[in-house]
């Protein structure tokens, strides 16, 4: 079992070792929860590495990662238990027959052989390696009566099934939970978590991630992404390119063997930065080209 | 390592609790204990770590971040003072705290930190953008609503029953208990067996059904401001009715006001608006205003199938600059998007402005109301049965193909 790390910068180092450059004060989020056994809430546009976050937890730490992906009427049978009902039909057909008495049959069908375990009620086995990661991704997909139902399972990490009783987790998961606040989640349950906005890197730190994500990639050809990217988050778009944009842009470009941004590269791969016809058609062309003349300039002033 | 258990930092932390409080951020008593808890695991070592700890203890939505880092900075300012708390000799440190103020500092916590000089300290910030960003591009006005009787307010609740958007309520994927269900209970099945024997009979349960999400989008610009009064009463209707309701107004600028119309007392949520929007019966961009909704909002709100119900005249001061395209995305980011328009004064009117001939194409249903006096004759027209072919909507569209 790896321990925890002690202090905020071995957590950082911890998130570093697995490949996830995060800011300070994001290690400073994920210290609190993991010490303090708390829910941590993950807040954020598309694709600036929030699931990640907990993917990361579980292969840096060597835990098991149980993954509950929200949408909407998820509901207890899918996300927590299930009994399995075929089975226990002919139980107690067999029973029947054997014509045991209504008390012994109810005790068998009704044990651990017939329950179906599912994310939630899994994540509270105890585990050899230690504690699981519980990650709760896209929370904002649900309703609000699966959120009222986390607030049991969070605080007390218990859940209760009529049939057998309450279930406890004798070392309580490591819970992520991610939003992209399509809808605003309740205060009631966010209480109950640290709460961190995961924001768009500054360019720095961009640069650093893309050197650990995509290697192969020239330091120019690095930086005038980054630099590219950096300036379209500056503009008025409908979405907003995030880290894993950058990323897939990156590697579309390098299957391209492109060395050096271009105007005619840039137009070819936008697709793979944008995701609205709109943003495409406002920078397709001579607005693409406008930006990477701004980058080259500033790289260049920045060189000499 | 410092004690954190010491008496001046629970006292501090509290009274910064306390000012965040007053500031409008939800921190109540428990959140003072976790604090504690967290800053004790992290230690007093490093200004960025206790802030960040304080952070993600007090924060709970990303527009509170503002908030919190403007207190952080005036209540924690001295750098020395998280050394003079290693050394537990610290003076109180909000008298100090008050004494030099920066001048940035938003108002609203300023009003939290001097409770005495402002009344409300629960001010919005919307309030605060009026204050800072004044355009003289904008006829920016008050508005007075007169009170509601106590008749007007129970036809007004009688009427609001009545109301039948022409939407279907929406299958969930939640199932109830139903007798002529299409699925198998299972579960119920085989509780009724354990408790019978013999002859398993067979449960039944079907989806639950729940209206979908309203968005309501209402113009309150000159040519509307006649109809402001019944509009507004009709949205605190809405909103008290049901969940899941969102409410907007526009004329030059675009208000969120769902939160004032959460009122249960209709007089006061009205006067909330009231204060909150700045731009009463002046000009209308609605194109300016559908965008902004759509860059900021659609994507939050209208995401679980909403329907959108706008309330304009169409009468745009931008002549439907740019409102064409967006009203294409709102189209297509809405289930349904309704437009009810209370200009149109007899039968068989076209939509002649720009404006309405931008915004025509793109909308599932069109409600004109000819004379529009009270909620109800509103209600009354919203809750019409879905238009057939041949209203107007949909005859103006044939005539205008045809013209094409």
């Amino acid at each position: 079992m790896t321990s925890l790390p002690v202090t905020v910068t071995d957590t950082l180092a911890l998130l570093g070792s697995a490949d996830y450059i995060a800011d300070r004060s994001l290690a400073t989020a994920v210290h609190l929860a993991l010490h303090l056994k708390r829910p941590l809430f993950l807040e954020g546009e598309a694709g600036v590495g929030k699931t990640e976050i907990a993917k990361v937890l579980a292969t840096a730490l060597q835990r098991r990662l149980i993954r509950l992906q929200c949408y909407e009427g998820l509901d207890v049978a899918s996300a927590v238990y299930e009994w399995d009902y075929a089975r226990q039909m002919i139980e107690i057909r067999l029973a029947e027959a054997a014509e045991e008495g209504r008390s012994e049959i109810e005790g068998t069908i009704f044990s651990d052989r017939f329950l179906i375990k599912r994310p939630l009620l899994q994540a509270l086995e105890p585990e050899i390696e230690g504690p699981p990661v519980l990650l709760i991704d896209e929370l904002d997909r649900t309703d609000e009566p699966f959120e009222a139902y986390l607030l049991e399972l969070l605080s007390d990490f218990q859940v209760t099934i009529p049939e057998i009783g309450t279930i406890r987790a004798d070392q309580p998961p490591i819970v992520v939970i991610t939003s992209n606040r399509t809808r605003e989640i309740h205060d009631a349950l966010k209480r109950r978590c640290f709460y961190y906005w995961v924001d768009y890197p500054t360019a720095a730190r961009e640069l650093e991630i893309l050197k650990r994500k995509a290697p192969g990639a020239g330091e120019s050809l690095s930086r005038e992404v980054v630099g590219f990217v950096q300036k379209l988050r500056g503009m008025d778009l409908f979405k907003l390119p995030g880290i894993a944009e950058t990323i897939d842009w990156t590697e579309a470009l390098m299957q391209l063997d492109v060395l050096e941004l271009t105007p005619h590269a840039i137009n070819d791969t936008l697709g793979v930065l944008l995701k609205y016809q709109d943003d495409i058609a406002r920078l397709h062309g001579s607005e693409a080209a406008r930006l990477l003349e701004q980058v080259k300039a500033e790289a260049a002033a920045a060189g000499r | 390592m410092p004690d954190a258990r010491s008496g001046s930092l629970l006292a501090n932390l509290m009274h910064f609790a306390r000012a965040l409080r007053a500031a409008g951020l939800p921190v109540g008593p428990g959140k003072v204990i976790d604090a504690v808890t967290a800053v004790r695991e992290i230690g007093l070592t490093d200004r960025r770590d206790f802030y960040w700890t304080l952070h993600a203890v007090f924060v709970n939505r990303p527009d509170q971040r503002l908030i919190f880092d403007q207190a952080f900075h005036v209540f924690w300012r001295n750098p020395d003072l998280l050394k003079k708390m290693m050394g537990l000799v610290l003076p109180e440190l909000r008298v100090e705290a008050e004494e030099d103020r920066g001048a940035a500092m938003a108002r609203r916590l300023a009003e939290a930190l001097h409770p005495n000089k402002g009344e409300d300290a629960e001010s919005e910030e919307t309030e605060l953008d009026a204050a800072m960003t004044f355009s003289d591009r904008e006829q920016l006005r008050g508005m007075d609503f007169e009170k509601m009787s106590l008749e007007e307010l129970a036809r007004a609740k009688a009427a609001i029953q009545k109301l039948r958007l022409p939407v279907q309520d929406v299958p969930t994927r939640r199932f109830a208990p139903d007798r002529h269900g299409a699925r198998a209970d299972l579960r119920a099945t085989l509780r009724a067996a354990l408790r019978s024997g013999g002859l398993i009979e067979l449960k039944r349960r079907s989806p639950r059904r729940r209206p979908p999400p309203l968005v309501v989008l209402c113009d309150i610009s000159g040519s509307m401001s006649r109809y402001s009064r019944i509009f507004l009463h009709f949205m605190h209707s809405v909103t008290n009715d049901r969940d899941r309701v969102h409410t907007f107004v526009f004329g030059t600028r675009l208000t969120n006001i769902t939160r004032y119309l959460r009122h249960r007392d209709v007089d006061l949520a009205l006067e909330r608006v009231a204060e909150a929007v700045v731009d009463w019966s002046g000009g209308t961009r609605i194109g300016h205003c559908l965008g902004e909704f759509n860059r900021l909002w659609s994507r939050r709100l209208l995401g679980q199938g909403a329907i959108v119900l706008l309330i304009t005249d169409g009468l745009d001061r931008d002549a439907g600059a740019g409102l064409a395209h967006e009203m294409d995305r709102l189209h297509r980011s809405c289930r349904r998007l309704i437009w009810l328009n209370p200009l149109l004064r007899y039968e068989g009117f076209e939509p002649r402005s720009l404006g309405m001939k931008a915004m025509m194409p793109y909308v599932n249903e069109f409600r004109p109301v000819h004379n529009l006096e009270s909620l109800e004759t509103l209600i009354e027209v919203l809750s019409a049965p879905l238009a057939r072919r041949g209203t107007a909507a949909s005859g103006w569209r044939q005539n205008e193909e045809r013209a094409a």
